[in-house]
């Protein structure tokens, strides 16, 4: 990981002489359309991107959390509706399968100089997008909470555990809580904890699912595990969920996303006794393994290949603008950008600490999709109890054999 | 009517019906038929942040060769029909000769996900659509015999819960069972249970949803019912009560029978919307207990990145048919009806 924060100096210099040679951004005409989720790193990036705006450079921006819903149809038309698609590392996927966007080298050669090596997502050789920021799910706790009850930050499922038990002991009714919404969350979930314990997804070089082993079932049955902790409401947490409980201060342990901490600590949190003492650690550790249960995702911006050379060369230079290192200005907090001169805030200790703990990648391949999908479906039952962990990945696995096999993954 | 009228009169809506529900039908039975084409792949070195590992991606440039070919992707006939994600036939048939007794046969049957889906469906259409009709008519019986002054408010109020919209209504409702909501809470205190959780059980969710859909759907046959009610023959409920029939036997002998064919004609209508249920699996965040035909349709639309047509397509066919099969007996009942009357 070359996760490299320079002295920033360089960026104070960059920013000293920003200003009106800037504004314009130097583009001479086209069209700019940008697609991308909605949340307020992206709103940042968005923003600065349309100062490029002038009389001859249009710059329009479609905020969506269903972003990836219509990027494909959006890209597929010619010319396609958006010249820049923002997405993730599983999001990017389709967009490279259906091959809709285009290398970014020839214009990396021109105007990014901007850009560290690390941004870079080269998939054969090609540079496909460039990421900007990153996220990952890490361990939240309560200073205050584990200080009064003499426990130490857990490190490990079994600390966490540990010390979870110990607070239902000495009164906190569920002390732990998680996205265990089935479908998406519940999926990434397993995920991350799979990932933590080095095991493979997939049979090397094929779409054969390999997840029906010992690592399978000792994640199934961490996870069920943490839903002793946690309220019975679990199945129906998600991000949004699971913010006000731990508002509301019922809650000690909580793992969940890095891109929420800002909302957790800052001005705004209802109760600023509660985010003074919320802090964040590395996602825990599973059994003997050091790889902290967290999949690490980028988020970045590519752009679509059925538009003018003009227009992609346009929205390539307006986008540069938007990640340019000025854009950290006031906004330092709002994610673990990638861009160089970033310095980490408090809310991305988390994520940082995953990085150093080399956390593993969310897998960039194609029919990592399916397995989300597939996970996400079965395996509630075997956490409310009415299936064992060998039926709930046989359950997955067929339910992703036959989804790839209709995608035509496997025969 | 003569022919001629009424072909001139039903013309533009069968052409709109031909146009955006025969064709649209016709062609997703089409594409239930096919699946994608095999996918080419290619391993390659893939480099981002996080370091540079090898990983396998789809061969763009050939695939968009095979797709210019055969558009529809693999002719695949009925497997998609037949696979793990729907009928399931193979696998029922491996139940049938590996299960030791029934409950096994039973409860290995509805792990499959189509079964599954298809008993919440049924259940709730076979238990919601008679408490609505049931509901609705009580609802009636009751505001026509309020003072007339009091009529178009409660009127009003009953409408409520049809005009909130179905995704709305079910939010609301959704955070009132929380255990932090009213309902939650509430019933928490009254069985002194602090881990009672509705959202948590699945047979809890289940009723949740089935209120719920009573609920939503009560106003509807209570105007219908109350529509009708206005139109009651008058001297045959005075006759009735001259014969001295109580205020019970005349709604037993006389109103029930009169309103007979609205009942039929709401089963009708609720047996199609109840079948296709939906919106409160989302809103109650209910999917980890009750899934629904239309919902394994949606999942397998909206839940990946790329969609996976054909499953979806088998689903909403399949659904049709189960549509169809429903309506059959009130549709033969109407029919007889029909013929007796011309």
């Amino acid at each position: 990981m070359n996760f490299r924060i320079k002295a920033s100096v360089a960026a104070a210099a960059l920013i000293a002489s920003a200003g009106g040679a800037w504004a314009d951004c130097g583009i001479e005409s086209g069209s700019v359309r940008i697609l991308s989720n909605d949340f307020p790193a992206l709103s940042a990036v968005n923003d600065r991107a349309a100062e490029c705006a002038t009389n001859s450079v249009e710059v329009t921006a479609n905020q969506t959390t269903e972003h990836r819903n219509i990027q494909v149809p959006a890209l597929s038309a010619d010319p396609a509706t958006y010249t820049v698609a923002v997405v993730a590392t599983s999001s990017i996927v389709p967009l490279l399968s259906d091959d809709l966007i285009r290398p970014l080298d020839v214009y990396i050669e021109k105007w990014g100089d901007q850009l560290l090596d690390s941004q870079k997502i080269v998939v054969g050789g090609k540079t496909m997008a460039i990421a900007f920021m990153a996220n990952a799910q890490h361990l939240y706790y309560r200073d205050d909470v584990l200080k009064e009850h003499g426990i130490e930050v857990p490190g490990t499922y079994d600390e966490l555990f540990a010390a979870a038990d110990k607070l239902q002991q000495e009164g906190w009714e569920y002390p732990l809580s998680s996205n265990f919404m089935p479908g998406w969350n519940l999926a990434a979930e397993f995920i991350n904890l799979y990932l933590g314990t080095g095991g493979q997804f997939f049979e090397p070089g094929s779409a054969e699912l390999a997840i029906d082993n010992e690592d399978g079932i000792t994640v199934l049955e961490t996870m069920k595990k943490m839903t002793e902790y946690m309220s019975p409401d679990y199945v129906t947490y998600d991000s949004n969920a699971q913010t006000p409980i731990w508002e509301a201060g019922e809650v000690a342990l909580s793992v969940a996303w890095g891109s929420r901490a800002a909302n957790y600590i800052g001005e705004e949190a209802p109760d600023q006794e509660i985010a003074a003492s919320t802090a964040f650690a590395a996602a825990p550790t599973l059994g003997d393994s050091t790889t902290p249960t967290a999949a690490l995702w980028w988020d970045g911006f590519t752009i679509a290949k059925n538009i003018s050379d003009e227009d992609a060369e346009a929205s390539f230079r307006a986008m540069m603008h938007g990640i340019a290192p000025e854009v950290l200005e006031g906004n330092m907090d709002k994610a673990v950008w990638l861009i160089e001169g970033f310095e980490p805030t408090r809310a991305a200790d988390g994520v940082i600490a995953n990085l150093q703990g080399k956390a593993k990648p969310y897998p960039m391949l194609p029919y990592m999709g399916l397995l989300h999908v597939a996970l996400g479906d079965n395996l509630s039952e075997f956490l409310q109890g009415s299936e064992s962990a060998e039926q709930a990945l046989a359950d997955v696995k067929a339910a992703y054999t036959t989804a790839a096999t209709e995608a035509g993954f496997l025969n | 009517m003569p022919h001629k009228t009424f072909m001139a009169f039903i013309w533009p809506s069968l052409l709109a019906m031909v146009l955006f529900i025969a064709l649209p039908i016709i062609s997703v039975g089409y594409q239930s038929l096919y699946i994608e084409h095999e996918q080419i792949l290619i391993e390659s070195e893939t480099c981002g942040p996080f370091g540079c590992d090898t990983e396998v991606s789809v061969d763009a440039q050939a695939m968009a060769q095979l797709r210019e070919e055969q558009p529809a992707g693999r002719f695949n006939g009925v497997a998609t029909y037949t696979n793990v994600s729907h009928l399931a036939f193979d696998e029922i048939g491996e139940i049938f000769a590996t299960s030791e007794n029934f409950g096994e046969i039973r409860n290995r049957i509805m792990n499959l996900p189509f079964y599954k889906a298809l008993t919440f469906t049924l259940a709730y259409t076979f238990i919601v659509t008679p408490l609505v009709i049931l509901l609705g008519f009580i609802i009636a019986v009751v505001v026509n015999s309020i003072p007339k002054f009091l009529k178009g408010p409660v009127i009003f109020f009953s409408l409520l819960p049809m005009l909130v919209t179905p995704l709305v209504g079910s939010l609301v409702l959704y955070w009132m069972i929380d255990s932090r909501g009213i309902i939650g809470a509430g019933l928490q205190a009254l069985f002194g249970d602090p881990s009672l959780s509705l959202k948590a059980s699945p047979v809890l969710t289940w009723i949740t949803l089935f209120v719920y859909g009573v609920w939503h759907s009560a106003p509807f046959a209570f105007v219908v019912f109350y529509a009708g009610l206005q139109t009651v023959p008058q001297d045959t409920i005075e006759s009735a009560m001259v014969d001295g029939a109580s205020r019970w036997e005349r709604v037993r002998f006389v109103i029930v029978p009169y309103l007979m064919p609205l009942a039929t004609f709401i089963a009708l209508m609720q047996l199609m919307d109840n079948f296709r249920v939906f919106e409160p699996i989302i809103g109650f965040s209910a999917a980890a207990s009750a899934t629904s035909l239309s919902y394994l349709i949606y999942n397998d639309l909206r839940a990946s990145e790329s969609p996976l047509f054909g499953s979806a397509a088998a689903t909403s066919l399949l659904t049709i048919l189960g549509v169809i099969i429903l309506l059959l007996p009130v549709l033969r009942r109407n029919w007889r009806e029909f013929n007796r009357k011309t």
